[in-house]
């Protein structure tokens, strides 16, 4: 049944969002401390169990499956109804933590890929596989 | 017409579920057509929500962006937090646990430092910008994490809604940077195995982003990107309103 699957979801996130909430009251702040995390951790770990099986197989795995795909549209919807007014007055704030974020990530993954020895390169992509046409990149 | 203005009304959610339908339909044909794939569909989706929001914002004066016009306040639940939430943990769906353990120390060093680094960064940038009060700061730098852990963790600790909108405009910035940056840039920083690519994701950590970049680069290392990336959501989400806010707090 699709259902079980969508109550599951459910039930991960009430109990997540809820540790959340207990968290943070424990560390006395006003905030809902790392509630979503702590139900995704809860997901992957109910979805990895062999005693749940039936919940995240056939249909009640579509149930998950169709919130996991609706995610984009979520939070395009999500970003239709932010103040984007008041940030466009910090539009180049935006654009500079967003550039700065991208350059120093890319410049730490050759180093973090020391770790445990580089993999090896896989080898060179068939042409007739490429879904992308590429020329000028 | 005033007929069918109170049916949108009065069918909020359903209404919003297909103005973004066909938002991202429209988005699509435009990653397609005009930028031939490279820029990802949902990107262009979300920044189209943005614009949209903008204008709306004008013409409302709201705070809210569309959910401030009436027939689309329906927009406003489908993006509010709670189904937000909810979108969020099912992505998290096909993660196998033992998977992450596999990808080895490198991963999770990847996840973390990926975290902590972009929120540094956003953070010095917000302080550079003259914000001073450490919700805003933690929001700021959340959102250079990605434009989920902004939201995520402005809501949690009580931030303004133009500070949680510019947390995710810094996401989505980020989000397109890495979709367009990095085909260009993989040979430079040896983004051909599926070791490196599970640094990869858990360093850039933005989903969309990493799918986007790497399916454009080769998509082979998809899967090993995004699963990284799956995580770093969870772990900025968890860190975000905690380890995070409290250090900033302590500076602040």
């Amino acid at each position: 049944m699709v259902i079980y699957g969508v109550a599951l979801l459910a039930a991960c996130l009430v109990t997540g969002l809820y540790a959340g909430e207990l968290l943070g009251q424990l560390l006395g702040v006003q905030a809902n401390v790392g509630g979503v995390g702590i139900a995704m951790l809860l997901l992957v770990l109910i979805a990895g169990s062999r005693r749940m099986r039936a919940l995240v197989t056939g249909a009640s795995g579509e149930g998950i499956k169709f919130w996991s795909a609706m995610y984009i549209p979520i939070v395009v919807a999500m970003a239709a109804s932010q103040n984007v007014v008041a940030a466009v007055d910090g539009g180049m704030l935006a654009l500079i933590v967003g550039v700065l974020a991208v350059i120093v990530s890319f410049l730490l993954v050759p180093l973090i890929s020391r770790i445990g020895g580089g993999g090896a390169p896989l080898p060179p992509l068939n042409e007739a596989q490429e879904p992308v046409k590429r020329e000028g990149v | 017409m005033e007929t069918l203005a109170d049916v949108l009304r009065a069918n909020g959610l359903i209404v919003a579920f297909m103005v973004v339908g066909i938002t991202v339909y429209l988005s699509y044909v435009i990653s397609k057509r005009l930028t031939y794939g490279r820029i990802h569909g949902s990107a262009i989706a979300i920044l189209l929500g943005l614009v949209a929001a903008y204008f709306a914002g004008l013409e409302t004066e709201g705070r809210r962006g569309v959910a401030d016009i009436g027939i689309l306040a329906g927009v406003g639940v489908m993006g509010g937090g709670m189904m937000r939430d909810f979108g969020i943990v099912s992505t998290a769906f096909g993660v196998q646990f033992s998977e992450l353990s596999k990808s080895g120390l490198a991963g999770i060093v990847s996840i973390f430092s990926g975290v902590f680094v972009s929120f540094l960064v956003g953070a010095i940038v917000a302080v550079s910008f003259g914000y001073s009060d450490a919700e805003s700061i933690t929001t700021i730098g959340a959102g250079a994490v990605t434009y989920i852990v902004g939201p995520v963790t402005g809501t949690a600790i009580g931030a303004s809604s133009d500070v949680i909108a510019l947390s995710v405009a810094a996401g989505v910035v980020k989000s397109i940077l890495v979709m367009i940056g990095t085909p260009m840039v993989a040979s430079k920083i040896g983004l051909n195995n599926p070791h490196s690519a599970m640094v990869f994701g858990g360093l850039m950590g933005t989903t969309s982003g990493v799918a986007g970049g790497l399916a454009a680069t080769d998509p082979r290392l998809v899967p090993y990107g995004a699963m990284t990336a799956t995580f770093y959501t969870g772990v900025g989400c968890l860190l975000g309103p905690s380890v995070l806010y409290f250090s900033v707090r302590a500076f602040a």
